[in-house]
């Protein structure tokens, strides 16, 4: 184990040599954003490497028009809202879902399939499912529509704000002030998209991408591969955690998203729209659409006055640089999405430092 | 939210399992991987299955998810 920290090390100074300043690694997944505080990675590193949280947590990413859509029918009788337990807390105008809850209308889920449980428990109400994540629950997504198609089950509706990686971190490249030098690739996404759809950032963008695992070991041996390939000037494709990643992902995950799915342009808290980022439920599905059936309509919105989620999930800022961070905004009243998720880096570095940065 | 559990598959029927993860069960769907079987280890994500695991790979995972566990309920016990 000290072989391969040491071996980091050795990396790091070597890329920072190249490059003549800071090493600037982005790691796009909030799990990794988790692990790294958690195993204290972050004061155990040199200074000469700065690690960046990117957007790689859904909640956090998505787009607050999104959250206002889907509480304009909280108050609706005859609509049930079926959702994952991180989206509830998130802050709309106009309130969170949690401060609905009590009306009974809400439910959370754990597994899209329970979706389908209560459409057939409840078929005098219609289910509104919020449909977030990247491309680890859209496939599960894609086999409730599939299934509710196929059992003629009509009171689903899907309102699917999917969203897929790679688009947001072109884009994150072609931002201006970025200082992203090469990018640790989220485990679970690449299980299902495989480490080669990364190709077109390191092929178009020249930037390093190696696919990590969750143990704080893998993610010291992505940093020693991408300062390798930093020092040396090579960009490459990488995967430390071939145990579960394979080149291609998951094939049949894969045909059920592209079956189901039609790619379209989309919004990302803090990153804006991002021409073809975003999962949209083909023609075939418009019985169970939200959109289409209870006319569930996103406008995208200013973000939240004061918070700097943005400029944190594009990795131009550190939680503590901004000013309601641990003042206003903590976990227990958080300000912005990412001190609502877990997996946010705001909550992440609240939890684990928080203190306010010394000016 | 984008945590994954290994679980080892002790029924299946269909594209449902039951699934193990360290003493608890747990319903899965095994449609995204449909060459599993009886006994086969597979990561699960939002309730169902995105990969076949080895089983070395989620000893490892195992043991991290029982250090969190630990972890979290001494950091509980301190923070009151
Ligand atoms: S600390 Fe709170 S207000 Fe500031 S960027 Fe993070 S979530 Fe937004």
């Amino acid at each position: 184990m000290l072989e391969r920290i040491n071996e980091a090390y050795t990396q790091i100074a070597r890329a920072q040599k190249t490059l003549g300043r800071t090493v600037n690694i982005m790691e796009v997944c909030g799990t990794h954003t988790v692990t790294i505080f958690r195993a204290g990675l972050r004061s155990a590193l040199p200074e000469g490497l700065k690690l960046l949280s990117g957007p790689g947590c859904p909640v956090c990413i998505t787009d607050q028009g999104y959250i206002d859509a889907i509480l304009a029918f909280a108050d609706r009788t005859d609509i049930i809202i079926a959702t994952y337990g991180d989206m509830i807390r998130v802050p709309g105008r106009n309130g969170s879902l949690e401060q609905k809850t009590n009306r009974g209308n809400i439910k959370i889920i754990l597994s899209a399939e329970d979706v389908l449980k209560l459409a057939k428990q409840n078929p005098d109400k219609k289910i509104l499912f919020v449909a977030v994540g990247f491309e680890t629950t859209a496939p599960a997504t894609a086999v409730l529509a599939n299934e509710a198609l196929q059992q003629g089950i009509k009171n689903i509706a899907i309102f699917s704000n999917h969203k897929l990686v790679v688009p947001a971190m072109a884009s994150l490249l072609t931002t201006k002030n970025h200082r992203i030098d090469a990018f640790i690739c989220p485990g679970h996404v690449s299980v299902i998209i495989g480490c080669d759809a990364y190709l077109p950032i390191v092929e178009q963008f020249h930037k390093p991408c190696v696919v990590a695992g969750f143990e704080p070991m893998q993610i010291i041996d992505a940093i020693s591969e991408i300062c390798r390939q930093l020092a040396e000037d090579e960009p490459q494709l990488g995967s430390v955690y071939q145990a579960a990643v394979k080149p291609g992902g998951n094939e049949t995950a894969k045909k059920i998203i592209n079956d189901t799915f039609d790619i379209s342009d989309g919004y990302w808290r803090g990153l804006g729209e991002i021409k073809k980022s975003t999962l949209k439920l083909k023609e075939k599905f418009s019985s169970l659409d939200a959109e289409k059936q209870l006319g569930v309509k996103f406008i995208p919105e200013e973000d939240l006055t004061g918070c700097c989620c943005g400029e944190v999930l594009c990795g131009l800022m550190d939680p503590p640089d901004c000013g309601l961070f641990a003042t206003s905004c903590t976990p227990d009243s958080p300000v912005g999405p990412c001190m609502v998720s877990s997996e946010g880096a705001c909550a992440a570095w609240f939890k684990y430092t928080r203190k306010k940065r010394q000016k | 939210m984008c945590l994954a559990v290994p679980a080892r598959i002790i029924e299946l029927k269909g594209d449902e399992a039951i699934a193990d993860v360290i003493g608890n069960r747990i319903q899965a769907k095994t449609t995204l991987v449909p060459d599993v079987k009886l006994g086969d280890i597979v990561l699960i994500h939002a309730g169902f299955a995105i990969t076949v695991l080895d089983e070395e790979e989620a000893k490892k995972i195992w043991q991290l998810l029982a250090d969190l566990d630990n972890f979290s309920k001494t950091n509980k016990r301190v923070s009151g």
